[in-house]
């Protein structure tokens, strides 16, 4: 057989995304359909960045989620004769089936990882992303309405960690020599724990009048939290549902480490803003408790700026995830990552560029997605 | 202004204090103190000579006490073994036991022995230092004027294609982490097989093989712009789009003010109303971000000197941490600190300095 030219490549790439194609199809047009009724989010389709940004994280979630129909070989078969084959190459001793963009120096495919590496990404890129938020929510809040010692307090420390170059903290974060110390264990304790305050203390405040409903629904989310909790944080989940690779724990809670410090910055800045306002005020004069005016009156009115970062902090998080990757820390090195293919393909760079090539724009269009999102967004809330 | 500025040293103090502290523990876990024995002694020691070579070398003693040691205000430790030999933090080959002084750490310019390049800290970092020195003056030279003319450019006249076309730049490159934007540099400036050198050779416009080319290290003897464009441009990227979005914002507002109208109506030229109204206010918000921007240059840094081999801060950091060099870890974690906090404070000063309606009291 003789290898693909690039027309055909592209040709069976796109076949190869059909899933995602439709699924973009749809989630576009009922959206469109429904957009008036869709609040914030049927707005953005009123602005071609937001909506180009939109299509651009879309794929990649949509590839995330397909990413098992997608791949045309195994991320992780190594096939002989394949080694840093280019772009099109016909896969030996099969017919039909090509190595679409190239086998990397292990003679896996390129393409397939690519896919893969997705999945990854888009998995925990968020999930930190939403735990840095409600670190950073639940201790912003009070220390911007509060303000006092605790606010110093706070801010010392988040300065602190601020002040700490990033790619210091990985290194002494993210090598295994420090699991056997249990400081990432302590630090996830600590950081794992703010979601489930967060909740419990979202609903109780919200429930505070009706103490059966609060017993219920306090109760359900302090049972599912902590259940989480004792299986992400200790591992200890009696039923094994819960549990994250200790490698992953590493990456994940430094990651989040870094970010909450940021998060909580903008929170108390909001706060200090807001809380002079008259729906504050008249809160305060219903003799509404201090939790409930912080989360159910002033976070609410900071939605806009906080989901514009949220997008930003996705990607920043995509970016810090890759760095991790690049430099070898906390992934095993059969990960399809995006950061360590990078690493990966960056030996051969100056012969073969492709098992590099591909993963770094894969990871540059979605981060440009979502600052493009953001940008949709911010012009959005800025108009109403 | 002068107390403002002692207070805040005060707290940077403070918190230079409470993150070399922690690096300091950090690198002196035991998991690492046991893999320094290892290394330095013997690969096939076992637990109990592991324990007596760290006893022997004064890393059972507290952990403030030897980072009181390290910082240079605790007497540093002496060990007399059963021969009756003195061995001590400030005692070496150089330098008896009676005459070695009592403190030997950072505060007196001690900074210790790498023990991954056998030379003594503090000459390996000044030569990296040296050497990204280079590179960060380069940087600036390019990202600076870029930056900022980029943002002034879309700024003026907002909604223009102008301005579409610098934006979609901007937010380009602050999408594009080093590590992507190096790649994609090199291959498509410095391959031999794909981008634009293999034309270029075959039409004999360039001698060599390559454009530029992909590494730095013979930059390190001598700095031409072909060794020195990639990794230069590649850490320049990143922060000349964050930049420009900030000029940009900050020029924006400032072209929607009463004076500027004013000087319009005046009949003031627009280019005159630019060099003369605009950029003056335009540039107090740049000024704070280019300055905060030294923090994740230093990432920068790092990820390039990793990618493009050139023997600067950043490699000499990835050096260190990745082969548990303790003492060289905790000098560029000191350095890099520093560099993160007394930015900080510039920023801070430089901006009441250049907005007057800012007070401090």
């Amino acid at each position: 057989m003789d290898p693909l030219t690039w027309p055909l490549i592209l040709a069976k790439m796109a076949v190869q995304f059909v899933p995602v194609w439709i699924a973009l199809g749809l989630t576009f047009a009922l959206s469109w359909h429904y957009r008036r009724r869709l609040g914030l989010y049927g707005q953005l389709y009123d602005s071609s960045v937001g909506r180009l940004g939109f299509a651009i994280v879309m794929f990649w979630v949509f590839t995330a989620l397909f990413a098992d129909l997608i791949v045309t070989h195994d991320p992780l078969a190594q096939l002989s004769g394949m080694k840093n084959a280019l772009p099109g190459a016909p896969v030996k001793g099969s017919e039909g089936t090509w190595y679409l963009l190239g086998g990397d120096n292990l003679a896996r495919d390129v393409f397939s990882r690519m896919v893969m590496g997705a999945r990854r990404v888009l998995i925990i890129a968020p999930a930190a992303t939403v735990i840095a938020f409600m670190v950073g929510i639940t201790l912003g809040l009070p220390a911007g309405y509060f303000g006092g010692k605790l606010d110093t307090a706070l801010s010392f420390i988040a300065n602190l960690v601020l002040a700490f170059p990033v790619i210091l903290l990985f290194y002494l974060l993210v090598t295994p020599e420090i699991r056997v110390t249990g400081i990432p264990t302590a630090l996830a304790a600590v950081l794992f724990l703010f979601p489930v305050i967060f909740v419990a203390v979202l609903l109780n405040s919200r429930y505070f009048t009706n103490p059966p409903r609060r017993n219920l629904y306090v109760g359900a989310s302090l049972a599912l939290g902590l259940w989480a909790y004792s299986g992400l944080a200790f591992n200890m989940d009696p039923t094994g549902l819960w549990s994250m690779d200790p490698n992953l724990l590493n990456v994940f809670v430094s990651v989040v480490f870094v970010n909450a410090p940021t998060v909580f910055r903008i929170v108390r800045g909001i706060v200090l803003d807001l809380k002079s306002r008259d729906y504050v005020a008249a809160g305060q004069t219903r003799g509404e408790g201090p939790w409930y005016i912080m989360l159910w009156e002033i976070l609410p009115n900071a939605r806009g700026p906080l989901i514009v970062d949220f997008c930003l902090r996705i990607g920043y998080t995509t970016i810090l995830l890759g760095t991790l990757g690049f430099f070898g820390l906390g992934v095993s090195p059969e990960s399809a990552d995006w950061g360590s293919t990078i690493d990966d393909g960056r030996r051969l760079l100056a012969i073969y560029p492709h098992p590099a090539v591909v993963p770094a724009l894969a990871l540059m269009s979605l981060v440009l997605g979502l600052n493009l999102l953001a940008d949709g967004l911010r012009e959005e809330s800025m108009r109403d | 202004m002068l107390f403002f500025i002692l207070r805040r040293s005060g707290v940077m103090v403070l918190t230079a204090l409470a993150l070399t502290f922690v690096v300091f523990f950090m690198t002196n876990l035991t998991p690492n103190l046991e893999k320094l024995a290892k290394s330095e002694a013997s690969v096939r020691m076992s637990d109990d000579q592991v324990a007596s070579w760290l006893d022997s070398h004064g890393f059972t003693r507290p952990l403030l006490a030897r980072y009181g040691e390290w910082l240079g205000v605790v007497p540093g430790w002496t060990h007399t073994d059963a021969s009756g030999r003195v061995t001590g933090r400030c005692i070496g080959p150089d330098r008896a036991a009676d005459a070695a002084p009592a403190r030997c750490g950072v505060l007196q310019g001690e900074w210790g022995q790498s023990s991954v390049f056998k030379r003594p800290v503090s000459e390996i970092l000044a030569r990296s230092l040296g050497h990204t020195g280079w590179l960060m003056l380069w940087v600036m030279l390019v990202m600076v004027p870029t930056a900022l003319l980029i943002g002034v450019l879309s700024g003026m006249r907002e909604g223009t294609a102008t301005d579409r076309i610098l934006s979609t730049f901007a937010i380009a490159t602050t999408a594009t982490p080093e590590y992507v934007s190096g790649v994609i540099l090199i291959v498509v400036f410095g391959s031999a097989t794909a981008g634009i050198s293999p034309i270029l050779a075959e039409w004999g416009w360039i001698s060599g093989r390559t454009l530029f080319q992909g590494t730095a290290t013979s930059a390190m003897t001598k700095i031409t712009f072909w060794n020195f464009g990639l990794p230069v441009i590649t850490i320049a990227l990143y922060g000349i789009g964050y930049i420009a979005r900030m000029t940009r914002a900050s020029m924006t507002e400032v072209m929607t003010q009463q004076y500027i109208r004013t000087a319009r109506l005046k009949g003031v030229s627009f280019a005159q109303i630019i060099v003369k109204h605009a950029l003056r206010n335009a540039l107090i918000a740049p000024f704070t971000v280019i300055m905060l921007q030294f923090p994740w240059l230093l990432n920068g840094v790092v990820i390039v000197e990793t990618l493009f081999n050139y023997k600067g801060f950043g490699w000499t950091l990835v050096q260190a941490a990745g082969n548990n060099d303790i003492q060289l870890l905790l000098a560029c974690s000191v350095v890099a600190v520093l560099v993160v906090l007394v930015t900080q404070l510039i920023s801070d000063i430089g901006y009441v300095f250049l907005n007057p309606r800012i007070r401090l009291s």
